[in-house]
């Protein structure tokens, strides 16, 4: 259920007992106990979870105890019953959430990832330590070519990562998979869930899955139209317009000089808002508000990368 | 949708794979000639072109056949066929170990190096082979695998055979198998082995009150005619004289529980599906059996075939479901080929098709193979496998009985449990439910492997104790001590000889903090580094995590490093802190993972390390986790891998 919607007068919808940490509230039927989370200002980690797409429950981050379940339960998907007693913070949940933060941190560069989720790697006291140096990184290409059920055991002393070279084969985006913790939301948003373009999806298995291309081929060669939806999904900075990379690369990308602008897309009669990131009054990245009841936060080409005609070289 | 598809046109001879499977094109859509007359009028595409999505494993399947790996020509054309995106056909084609998107040899060995194996001379075995894993020679290559469900005559190996030059080779797997041999197929040759039988129970002297193993070594699996000479078929028409109602009441009064890990009641299962409002309703037998040290469900597939294709027509009667999926494991070709041919004689002589017996009810069943994928076990992996997705287990609620495969309401039952409802059906369910215990009704199979006198499947009512087990199997291989006894297989538990009378029921092995899983009672004599198997059991849960969720991806490759550094010595800090390290590893894997894989992924340490059978780590270390392992509970419908 998208938050933030427009408002549509649906029917009438049942309201429903839970307790949520010992206080029960009273929220209508077919929310998620993440819904009832947010509305009540508990403060929930996600990070495959975004309110414009369809929940995955992949990343496990967002776990809660629900009384009579066995394990955990992902807030993000499910869906509310009468008298269902949530608890929000237990050791059990606490643990799970540091944990899966840690497994993150130790096999993921998050350094570029939201602010929030550096505050709750901090929250969760995550410590990457313990596992041990990184790894070495693999050679371009090398992720993509592995083949599912077999890998090389290390000695233990390093911890595998899954880094890698950034991949740049086009003048619109990069793709830096160091970065990536497969949260699929790109994928979601290249495909069923904005763009039904289906350019990206995840490959091979387990630790060694990736997101590719077919045959990981370069994007000028698969079905990607550089709507750049998967860069405004991205947590983690996996993603990244090219102007963007090539300034943090060149030292010259600085948040203190730059500002926000919202406007709206000039291209055709949609109207799409247009969030403006500028440095130095330059656009140095576009991306379009979550909320904004025409995009949900998605754009196309034009709106994302259509801005050098009025800041020529 | 449109595809975009790079420019990789496919060659005849891949086009020829895809087309012997779908038919020739019949349109430019598909990949056909153009026809603009025609195209002027008409659109393709669509709905209908989308919904042959499931016949992608099937397709892809055949490409490798043919080819020996899929090309990047082929995978577009498949593609364009099927109108599935190509990067999402990549997707699923690197999901499975037994295909390839790279170019490979068309001879492929696959030699088991798991814990059955392992203990049976595999290492030795690899050690005589002049090449390595995954060297290419002569058009041929080995690679090591995980358990091939053939470990009562371990070591084991199986050959994946492409066409050469347009000649077929049907795949065959072996046991036991020596250096020797596995060279002399990387050679172009054959090898014929004849295994012992894998049921010693029924060599002479044959036991008593055999059920399940009742027509093995007797019934030829290849002839219709002998099953229903040895009373096969009498139960479906009992069956249709009860009627659905009928038959729900006996399968729910017999208390048959499942025998695919979770232990859940077979008849609450049926029930729902049968009352479920929506339509239509499938069937799926799940005979993706990929737990180490399991066999069972392959023994009675490969000699008992018509069973199980009987026992899915009564399913399919009492539920409602016109149309059933046997998923079977890729790596059984023996058990894939005996029951193709039963399914085709049991079609042709009117036994299933559209007038099952001539009782008017319509039943047809189908037969997909798994391509390599342990996860594919997991019940909502194995639909969205056969749906022509990767498989990844989906989130539950909802779970199958309500919205299974397609979105509909699905029975998904394993082999073991569907072949005992010959019984509940023949006798009825009250005198079935009299064999066993209370809540543990009927025999059990029981998978013996390791080191075993008399290693094999072994049918005992429940109630029978390890120790009594294990004198059933002649005990320990040559009389060596025992130093541990797996149960459950890799996602189970070490059993201490204290619990050695435990009686192997449900609720038995629950109150002892262990499960049956799926039979597997797994023996190691003195010999045995207990530190090199676990190593490699984390190793298959590492290579066989789908990847979908952080704790299980994450952490099966963080529980094989501590593993791996307390198996050298060379601990990160401190041993205790790495024994710390997999137990809270072991927390979140079990809390928070999606399925049962990551779920029980770090059972089996946990419990080795609790019954200090680790070296060097102390039973009453405080890190290791001692709490239940979250499978097998009833109160949520969950089959694990």
């Amino acid at each position: 259920m998208r938050r933030n919607a427009p408002v549509m007068l649906g029917g009438v919808r049942r309201l429903l007992d839970v307790d949520i940490d010992g206080t029960t509230h009273r929220v209508p039927e077919g929310s998620t106990i993440l819904d009832v989370l947010r509305d009540q200002d508990i403060d929930t980690p996600t990070l495959c979870y975004l309110g414009n797409l369809t929940p995955v429950n992949a990343c496990r981050v967002c776990m809660v105890e629900v009384d009579g379940s066995r394990v955990l339960v992902p807030s993000c998907s499910r869906r509310v019953e009468d008298g269902m007693v949530v608890k929000t913070d237990t050791d059990r949940v606490r643990h799970s959430r540091k944990m899966v933060l840690e497994l993150l941190a130790s096999s993921t560069d998050m350094s570029l990832a939201e602010d929030a989720v550096h505050r709750w790697m901090d929250d969760y006291q995550v410590d990457v330590k313990r596992y041990g140096p990184p790894g070495p990184p693999a050679g371009a290409g090398e992720r993509d070519r592995r083949q599912a059920g077999h890998h090389h055991v290390t000695d233990g002393m390093t911890a595998e990562t899954v880094a890698q070279p950034t991949k740049v084969d086009n003048e619109l985006y990069v793709r830096d998979y160091a970065r990536c913790i497969l949260c699929y939301k790109c994928v979601e948003a290249c495909g069923e869930d904005a763009q039904n373009t289906f350019a990206i999806a995840v490959a091979g298995r387990g630790f060694d899955a990736t997101i590719a291309t077919e045959f990981d081929v370069a994007l000028p060669d698969s079905a990607c139209v550089y709507c750049g939806n998967c860069i405004g999904v991205c947590p983690t900075g996996a993603l990244m317009p090219k102007s963007e990379y090539d300034m943090r690369q060149a030292g010259t990308w600085d948040e203190s000089r730059q500002d926000q602008v919202t406007t709206v897309c000039t291209f055709c009669g949609v109207g799409c808002n247009l969030e403006l990131t500028t440095q130095d009054n330059r656009i140095v990245r576009v991306d379009s508000p979550i909320d904004h009841s025409v995009t949900h936060g998605h754009l196309c080409i034009k709106g994302r990368f259509g801005y050098s005609h009025v800041q020529p070289d | 949708m449109d595809l975009y598809l790079k420019h990789a046109e496919p060659t005849a001879e891949e086009r020829a794979a895809v087309d012997a499977e779908l038919g020739v094109p019949t349109t430019r859509w598909a990949g056909g000639d153009r026809d603009r007359a025609e195209e002027s009028r008409v659109s393709y595409g669509g709905r209908d072109a989308r919904a042959q999505r499931h016949l992608l494993l099937p397709i892809l399947h055949a490409v490798q056949k043919r080819l020996g790996w899929i090309s990047d020509g082929s995978l577009n054309y498949v593609a364009r066929r099927l109108t599935v995106p190509p990067a999402e056909v990549y997707g699923v084609a690197t999901f499975y170990a037994m295909l390839s998107t790279q170019q490979r040899p068309p001879t492929v060995a696959h030699v088991c190096d798991d814990i059955a194996c392992r203990t049976n001379g595999a290492l030795e075995l690899i050690d005589a082979f002049d090449t390595t894993d995954g060297e290419v020679r002569d058009g041929a290559m080995w690679v090591r695998s995980p358990c091939l469900g053939l470990c009562e005559h371990a070591p084991a190996a199986m050959f994946q055979l492409a066409d050469v030059d347009g000649r077929p080779r049907a795949d065959f797997a072996t046991a036991p198998v020596t250096a020797a041999q596995v060279g002399a197929v990387l050679d172009g040759g054959w090898v014929v082995t004849e295994p012992p039988g894998s049921t010693p129970q029924t060599q002479a002297p044959r036991a008593e009150g055999l059920r399940l193993l009742r027509r093995i070594g007797v019934v030829d699996p290849d002839s219709l005619d002998d099953y229903r000479r040895h009373g096969g078929y009498t139960a479906l028409r009992r069956a249709l004289q009860l009627g659905p109602a009928g038959v729900l009441r006996e399968v729910t009064d017999s208390k048959l529980m499942g025998r695919g890990g979770a232990a859940f009641p077979t008849g609450v299962k049926w029930q729902a599906v049968a009352s479920a409002p929506a339509h239509p309703h499938y069937l799926i037998c799940n005979a993706d059996e990929s737990e180490p040290g399991t066999f069972k469900d392959r023994v009675l597939m490969e000699s008992d075939p018509f069973a199980l294709v009987e026992a899915m027509t009564i399913a399919g009667l009492a539920t409602g479901c016109e149309r059933g999926y046997l998923y079977i494991r890729g790596e059984y070709p023996l058990a894939t080929a005996r029951l193709t041919s039963a399914i085709a004689q049991a079609s042709a002589r009117g036994l299933l098709g559209e007038d099952v017996m001539g009782s008017g009810m319509r039943f047809e069943l189908e037969l997909r193979r798994g391509a390599g994928a342990y996860i594919c076990g997991e019940e909502t992996a194995l639909m969205n496998s056969i749906e022509g997705y990767r498989g990844e287990p989906r989130n539950k609620p909802p779970f199958p009985t309500v919205a299974g495969l397609f979105g509909q309401p699905t029975l998904i039952n394993n082999v073991e449990t569907l072949v005992n409802v010959l019984d509940v059906v023949l006798t009825n369910g009250p005198a079935y439910a009299e064999v066993g215990t209370e809540k543990s009704t009927g025999t059990k199979l029981f998978c013996l492997s390791g080191h075993v006198e008399r290693p094999g499947v072994y049918e005992v009512p429940f109630g029978t104790t390890l120790r009594e087990m294990l004198d059933l199997a002649g005990g320990v291989k040559d009389g060596r001590p025992l130093q541990a006894v797996l149960l459950g297989g890799a996602a189970g538990t070490f059993i201490p000889e204290e619990q050695f009378d435990t009686p192997l029921t449900f609720e038995g092995t629950r109150e002892i903090g262990a499960s049956l899983g799926s039979g597997v009672i797994l023996l190691f004599d003195d010999t045995v580094d207990l530190l090199d198997v676990l190593t490699r059991m984390a190793a298959f849960f590492r290579d066989e995590s789908c990847g979908q969720c952080v704790p299980c991806r994450v952490g099966t490759v963080r529980q094989e490093e501590a593993l791996v550094r307390l198996a050298s010595g060379s601990a990160n800090g401190s041993t205790a802190a790495d024994v710390d390290l997999l137990g809270e590893l072991s927390l979140v894997m079990k809390d928070a993972s999606i399925c049962g894989l990551g779920q029980t992924a770090p059972a089996a340490l946990q419990s080795a390390l609790a019954l200090g059978l680790v070296p060097g780590v102390d039973s009453g270390h405080p890190g290791v986790d001692t709490s239940r392992t979250p499978e097998s509970s009833t109160d949520e419908k969950q089959e694990r891998p």
